[in-house]
Parts: C-alpha cells; structure tokens; sequence
C-alpha cells in the first residue's frame, strides 16, 4: 500500500471502464434483436469513443463527437425508428448464416488489421498536450482550411434544402412539375 | 485572413482580467486524502448534488408553490411548519416510501433506465458552472460548449421515458419535447456564441474574469454591445423552452396530454425527473448570468474612497452573487410559467425558425462587426 498511487489507478479504471462500456454497448447494438434497443444502445457507445477523445487530451473533439453523434444524429435516428411503426414491431434476424465463410474472411481482416497495427505502423509517443486546441482549430479552420470548412457548409445548406424539397406536401408544385 | 490574426490575440490580453479565478477551494479538496484514498475528490462532485436537492426542495418546489399562490392570490401551502416551510420535506418523505411501480406493459429496461439518464444530462453541465472564483468542478477550455452539448443527453433521456412507458401520451410527450429542444437549441446557441465571442473564450472562469472591473455592473458583457441584450433575452427564451417550461411546456400539455412523457412515472422516478427539471433551469439561469451579467462579479462599483466592488468581490461573495443572480432568472421563469398561457405547437415552432434564429443571426453578425471594428 506504501506506493500504490490511487490517482493512476483510477484513471486506468476509467479508461477500461469506458472501453467495457463501448465494446458492451456496441455488441448491444448488433445482437439486439429490437430495433429500438440498437438504438439506444448507441447512446453509449458514441459517449463511450467521446471519452476515448478525452483520454487523447482532445477535449474540443470530445464535446463535438457529443454534440454532433449524440445530440444530432443519434435523436434523428430515434426519431426515424420511432415513427416508422413497421420497424418497430418487427423482430430483427440475428442468427448467424455461412458460418465457415464469414469466418474466414473475418479472421483474414482481422489478421490483416493487428498486422498493420503491430508490425507497419510507425507508433511514436507524443507529447502530452496542457495547452487548449480550441485557438489552434480555430485560426487553422478560420486560414489554411478556410476553402474546405466553407465547401462543408454549402454541401450542408445543400442538403437542407434538398431535405426541404422532398419533405415539402406534394400538392403544391410537386405534381405540375411531374406532370409537365 | 490577417486580420483574424492580428486582432484575436489583442483581444485575449484585452480579457485579462484583475480578479483570478485560483480554483482555490477545488485544489484544497483535491489534495484531501485519507490513507491515501483521495477522499476530497468525491466531495467536488457531491457539493452540486446537495447543492441540486437543497435548491429544489426550497427554491424549486416551495418558491415555485408560493410563487404561483402569490400570482393567483391564494396562500400556498401554509399548514405543515411555519410558512408551511416542512411541506417539501414531508413530500419528499412521501416520495421516498412509495411503492415503485413499473406498468405491465412498460419496456422495463428503458423505462427504468430514463429518468437516470434524464437527471445524468442535467446534473452533469453542473461540472463546468463557476460557482465562485475558486470554486468550479471543471474549468474546461471548452467549459461553454460542453454545457450546451451534454442536454442533448437529456433529451434522449427523455426519448427513453417516453418510449419505455408504453403510452401514446407520453410517446407524444416525448416526441414533442425532443423536437422542442432540438429546434430551440439553434437560436440558444447562437446567442450563447455572441457572449462567447465577446469574452474571446469557451472557459467558463475566463468569460466571468473578461467582465470584472472597478465600475461592477457596467463591465458586464450586457452593457459592453448595443446587442448584447438581444442575446440575452432570445437565449432566455430558449432556455425556457429547453426546460420544458411554460409557456413552452407543450410536452406536458395537462390539457392534452396528461402529464407528458413522465405520465407512468411515481415515486422515486417521478421525484428524479422533477429534479432533472429544476436543476436545468438553474443551470440556464447561470449560463445566462456567466455569458451576460458577470457570474460571479459584484455589480457594486468603486465610487472614490468607498471601494464598494474591492469589499464585495472575493470566493465567498463570488457564490452569494451567482446563486443570487441564478436564483432571480429562477423565479423570472416561475413568473412567466404563472402568467403566459401555453404556445400551440405551430406557434412554437414558428417563433424558433421563423422569429429567435433569424434575429440571433442578426445579433451574431453585428456582435461580430462592433468586436472587430468597435470595442
């Protein structure tokens, strides 16, 4: 007990205690058989990888990875199950089909991956960030990336109003134009 | 794209601000250990937690019962204690010994699961408030978008109550509320943004310390741009409608819908729900003051001799500031839920989109001009 440093060891468990968290909500995902469960069980899996985001010392990506997955893309995922009534009552297929195939070719990638990872990739230990990358990202964004940060939000207003446009009640203009 | 470059940087040390925020209290608890076990960590976060079910016993249920007496000319509640001020307790105590029923057609785990999940993404913006210059849980570089990203927590807990309920009542509750806070975060946002661009910074101490000065009130961020007050007014609408508060409380239309998403819920569920409710209104309630009126600066100013803000300012005056200015939006919001009668969904939905987003727009881009070229 003389050198056991309680601060370390906690930010060890927590560290594990999240990857339990994704890998357990992520298996949620594919193994639930409801549709509605999947879902849910995204909730932490997306919570879980923004507190891997925190581990890296990449705060601004971690509160982004929230905002954007959780509070967008998980809420209209949830929306588009909730109202489509068919989804719901259905009961997913989960069993497991070709199971010498996909076993292969599963091993094979997954062989290929550890072998990337272990033996070509060039790991190298960074420094540990103190300093806030909110100002970096910022001047970056707002200078060197400033062509691509406003391409993004043009294919995003693009697709706004191509949303717009489908969603809109057909009787208005919808059906002359067809009909033209 | 110079100009970025040059200005930002002037502006920061413009922030520079004469009061600290040391964090004082928090490094004290920090390195409080027991054999080792560093005990003074738990304590950080527990202070909120007491802090939300002292506050929402008094200020929420009680001030909120007197408030509506007091609107519609009754007495409240007036027979348990003195002022009937054991009344809270003694309902609290009625919540605790209920029995906990889950319906039989309920989805047990979501059902069971939602109400945690709801007061989790209200209690966890509690982390990044500065309840004094020295005392805050977590002063992050992003502390302001971190508030703003964690209720979208509650709004899937919110989802999961209703779904998991199994009602058409609550399912719409749910649906409307969701929908509400989603669209109502837009306009929320970007008046957060002008506070944040004023201050020149995303931590929550950094953007109170921009504001503290010898002439106290007139430093706040509120009187330092002809739009800073449009902010401030199109995000307390907001926040009014991220609580799920009147006139925005659609989601539990009593009217329509019963009681809205939490129509199953009793007893302890029903209580954490409740609490979920209040601690996010205070929550708003101190974001607004931080972003506009200063956190925890004394208003008081330096006239000559009589150094008014000098003796007002310091940790312990710094939390009676911020819990008063975070209580006085508390009960401006009990004020309007008792006098305004409820929006209908369009009218909801045409104030956001068509009303706050356009004129938060407005706001952003004249707050950006007058810091660039003005201040």
């Amino acid at each position: 007990m003389e050198n056991f440093d309680f601060g370390a060891f906690a930010y060890q468990a927590i560290f594990y205690l999240f990857a339990l968290i994704i890998v357990v909500s992520a298996a949620m995902v594919v193994f639930s058989r409801s549709i509605i469960y999947s879902a849910f069980s995204l909730l932490f899996t997306l919570f879980g990888v923004g507190a891997m985001y925190v581990y890296l010392s990449a705060d601004f990506v971690a509160v982004t990875q929230i905002v954007v997955y959780v509070g967008g893309i998980l809420i209209l995922l949830l929306f588009g199950v909730m109202l489509t009534n068919k989804i719901t009552q259905e009961r997913l297929l989960t069993d497991v089909f070709n199971i010498v195939p996909s076993l292969v070719i599963m091993l094979a990638i997954l062989g290929a991956i550890l072998y990337t990872f272990l033996y070509r990739a060039k790991w190298h230990a960074g420094q540990e960030r103190t300093t806030t990358v909110v100002e970096p990202i910022g001047y970056e964004v707002m200078t060197n990336y400033v062509l691509p940060f406003e391409i993004v939000s043009i294919l995003l207003l693009v697709a706004l109003m191509g949303a717009a446009y489908i969603a809109r009640s057909e009787k208005k203009f919808g059906l002359e134009k067809r009909s033209n | 794209m110079r100009l970025f470059a040059t200005i930002a940087p002037d502006a920061l040390a413009a922030s520079a601000a004469p009061v600290a925020a040391d964090n004082a209290w928090v490094k004290a608890l920090e390195s409080f250990e027991v054999a080792g076990v560093p005990v003074g960590v738990w304590a950080i976060p527990a202070i909120p937690l007491v802090f939300i079910a002292v506050y929402a016993l008094y200020v929420g249920v009680y001030g909120e019962r007197k408030v509506s007496a007091f609107i519609q000319d009754r007495i409240g509640p007036n027979e348990t204690g003195k002022w009937g001020l054991l009344q809270t307790i003694a309902d609290i105590l009625k919540l605790i010994q209920k029995e906990d029923v889950v319906p039989a057609a309920a989805d047990k785990p979501l059902f069971v699961l939602g109400p945690l999940i709801v007061f989790v993404g209200a209690f966890a913006a509690f982390a990044v408030l500065p309840f004094s210059s020295a005392f805050i849980g977590a002063d992050l570089n992003v502390g302001v978008f971190y508030a703003v990203s964690i209720v979208s927590v509650e709004a899937v807990g919110i989802l999961m109550c209703g779904w998991g309920s199994n009602n058409k009542w609550s399912l719409f509750g749910a649906v409307r509320s969701v929908a509400q806070v989603v669209s109502y975060e837009i306009p929320a946002s970007i008046s957060i943004l002008v506070g944040v661009m004023m201050a020149g910074s995303l931590s929550m101490q950094k953007i109170v310390m921009s504001q503290s000065g010898e002439y106290g009130i007139l430093h706040y961020a509120v009187f330092q741009s002809p739009v800073a007050w449009l902010a401030m007014i199109i995000y307390f609408i907001s926040a009014l409608a991220e609580c799920n508060r009147a006139p925005f409380d659609i989601p539990e239309a009593e009217s329509e819908l019963v009681s809205g998403y939490f129509t199953e819920y009793g007893g302890m569920k029903f209580a954490m729900i409740f609490l979920a409710e209040y601690a996010s209104m205070f929550m708003t309630s101190v974001i607004l003051s931080v972003l506009f009126l200063g956190g925890w600066n004394s208003p008081l100013p330096n006239i000559g001799p009589v150094a008014l803000n000098d003796w007002t300012n310091g940790p312990v005056w710094g939390a009676f500031w911020i819990m008063l200015k975070g209580f006085f939006f508390v009960i401006v919001m009990m004020w309007v839920r008792w006098t305004l009668p409820r929006f209908r969904v369009d009218q909801l939905m045409y104030l956001c989109w068509k009303v706050l987003t356009p004129f938060a727009l407005l706001t952003f881009a004249f707050a950006a001009v007058w810091e660039l070229y003005v201040r």
